[in-house]
């Protein structure tokens, strides 16, 4: 992520948490405001708090964090075939150590939000910035009644309050700018539901420069299949 | 037609189920297929359907059995071990002449194995899903629309034999998104006056029944069904072939491998190397003809798995010797990459050149 993401990241607190149904496109969202927030010279770290998710995790980019010198916490059993749910003690040290930059990347709905709760305490008391990621095209009669309803799930589950909706509308590969501006009315709507503001709308580098949205946020595509 | 939608193949799954009549659905949960169960827990209620989590899968899979007995299009869903524990009730299907839809959504084994993607139960699927002389149709779908059209086109089929269908997926192609789009839904499916629903004395008693107490009976039933698994043999392969016509070395792969080989053969015809890719989308019927038609131009046949090769041996059931046959696997969970298929390829085309 280029500029846009540094510009972002201006508006948010130091830690940051991602979250939203799944499939929503919470990794790829959040390994890009760690790479801007890396690339602007903050230190920073990430935890993979996923504990719904077997694969396509923030954990499959140890190595791309690494050379970005870029912290990664991850459940110590991520991508084993051990489907244990287990948070490792650094996870609550980051959260208190209260310097440099941190992402909680938050897998799964409400089930997945569950374990952020444990630590609801701590980050109240650090301070956050809680992103609520929408991708308005992973329902085939997306509801902003029920897009509510899930956040206030998550709300619930983790003890915590969203203070931003990302819009993050793709269709993957075949993403139009079209797509995109298609989604700005329900994010509008369900903004209105939640009386939670929208932060931007995350576009992939490709079609940002076509694009005239307010809060633009040019993103990569990191979350692949192994083939491409 | 529906709008384009991003989803998870397991998600798209159950969708299309539903789509395609589907409102009978047994499960238990498993790695990596629960988005099967789940999907149908939140959307069956809705819409008048039953989602029923069975206490294991044995009992889920008789009542696939008994849903399928009065006609209803029913389905089970589950990974690799739950596949095996559901082989008996598959095999009273098979016996009973129903038309089910059964998922595997394939992981690492034998036993509790892995909850990582792989493809190591094609000799279950095709071989030996469950006791006695039977088969039931194979569908291998590779994208996440694929799945979402298989799955229509397996109650068609299933229906019109009079068989179970099961649809061959793995971990990947359920946890992966991709854009898809819902044919228009249909209701039930096709007449089944064979069906015990009921016979308000109109009609005579219509009995699902697997047990024949003459062996000659017995024999003469399973020789009837295998003349119509011939038929089918003759009519329903099916396969996609990806620069297959003039190429000297051929990949055979299906489900995700099919991706992967398929990067393969790009990068190979990039290297001056002519390679094709033949993706079986039936695997039972397993598509021999079209592979046996490239028998006189290629220099030979590689097929590619997530298992230590199992389809392997349809390939050569089908080459017949006539042409080199070559395996390339990765297993467990791990899943190969185009480059490794690449260097399998230019090795049995003689090394680096």
């Amino acid at each position: 992520m280029s500029k846009g993401g540094e510009t972002v990241l201006e508006h948010l607190k130091s830690c940051v948490i991602v979250c939203g149904h799944y499939g929503a496109g919470k990794t790829n969202l959040t390994v890009n405001l760690a790479l801007a927030a890396a690339q602007s010279g903050e230190a920073v770290s990430v935890i993979d708090m996923d504990v719904v998710n077997p694969y396509f995790r923030t954990a499959d980019f140890q190595e791309l964090f690494r050379e970005a010198g870029i912290q990664l916490i991850a459940p110590i059993y991520a991508n084993t075939n051990l489907d244990l749910p287990v948070l490792p003690p650094s996870v609550g040290a980051a959260i208190r150590e209260k310097t440099g930059r941190l992402f909680l990347d938050v897998g799964g709905d409400d089930d997945g939000a569950v374990a952020l709760g444990g630590f609801s305490a701590l980050l109240e008391e650090r301070g956050y910035s809680m992103l609520y990621v929408v991708n308005s095209r992973r329902e085939l009669e997306p509801e902003p009644g029920e897009e509510a309803a899930l956040l206030r799930r998550i709300q619930t589950a983790s003890r915590l309050k969203v203070t931003h909706l990302v819009n993050n509308t793709n269709l993957g590969p075949e993403t139009t700018s079209e797509v995109l501006l298609q989604s700005l009315p329900y994010l509008e709507e369900v903004s209105k539901r939640t009386g939670v503001p929208v932060l931007g709308a995350a576009a992939e580098e490709r079609l940002a420069p076509h694009l005239e949205a307010e809060g633009l946020l040019p993103v990569r595509v990191y979350v692949k299949p192994p083939w491409s | 037609m529906s709008e384009r939608v991003l989803m998870k193949g397991n998600e798209a799954m159950a969708e299309a189920a539903i789509r395609a009549g589907c409102r009978h659905f047994f499960g238990y949960p498993i790695t990596p297929q629960t988005e099967v169960a789940a999907y149908m827990s939140k959307k069956m209620p809705k819409i008048g359907g039953t989602y029923l989590q069975a206490e294991s899968e044995i009992a889920a899979i008789n009542m696939v059995l008994g849903a399928a007995s009065a006609g209803v299009r029913a389905m089970t869903s589950s990974s690799s071990p739950g596949i095996s524990l559901k082989t008996e009730g598959i095999s009273y299907i098979a016996g009973s002449d129903l038309p089910c839809l059964i998922v595997n959504v394939e992981r690492g084994g034998p036993g509790l194995g892995g909850i990582q993607p792989a493809q190591s139960d094609y000799w279950q699927a095709t071989r030996a899903l469950g006791h006695g002389d039977f088969h039931v149709l194979v569908f291998a779908p590779s994208t996440v629309q694929e799945v979402v059209d298989l799955v229509f086109l397996a109650y068609d089929l299933a229906e019109k034999y009079r068989m179970p269908a099961l649809l061959l997926s793995d971990g990947l192609l359920g946890q992966m998104m991709e854009p898809v789009s819902f044919p228009d839904p249909v209701e039930g499916g096709a007449e089944k006056p064979w069906a015990a629903c009921g016979h308000q004395n109109k009609r005579p008693h219509n009995i699902i029944n697997s047990l024949y107490l003459k062996a000659d009976e017995l024999e003469r039933t399973v020789v009837e069904r295998f003349a119509r698994y011939a038929q089918i043999e003759a009519k329903e392969q099916r396969c996609q072939q990806y620069l297959c016509d003039d190429a000297d070395y051929i990949l055979v792969a299906f489900g995700a491998t099919s991706r992967v080989s398929q990067s393969a053969v790009d990068t190979l015809r990039a290297q001056g190397i002519k390679a094709g890719l033949l993706r079986p989308i039936t695997l039972w019927p397993f598509p021999k003809d079209a592979i046996r038609a490239h028998i006189p131009h290629v220099k030979g046949f590689l097929s590619v798995e997530m298992s230590m090769g199992q389809m392997v041996d349809d390939v050569r059931l089908a080459v017949e010797g006539k042409a080199p046959v070559g395996f390339f696997g990765r297993t467990g969970g791990v899943i190969p990459k185009p480059s490794e298929v690449v260097e399998a390829v230019r090795k049995m085309a003689g090394g680096d050149r």
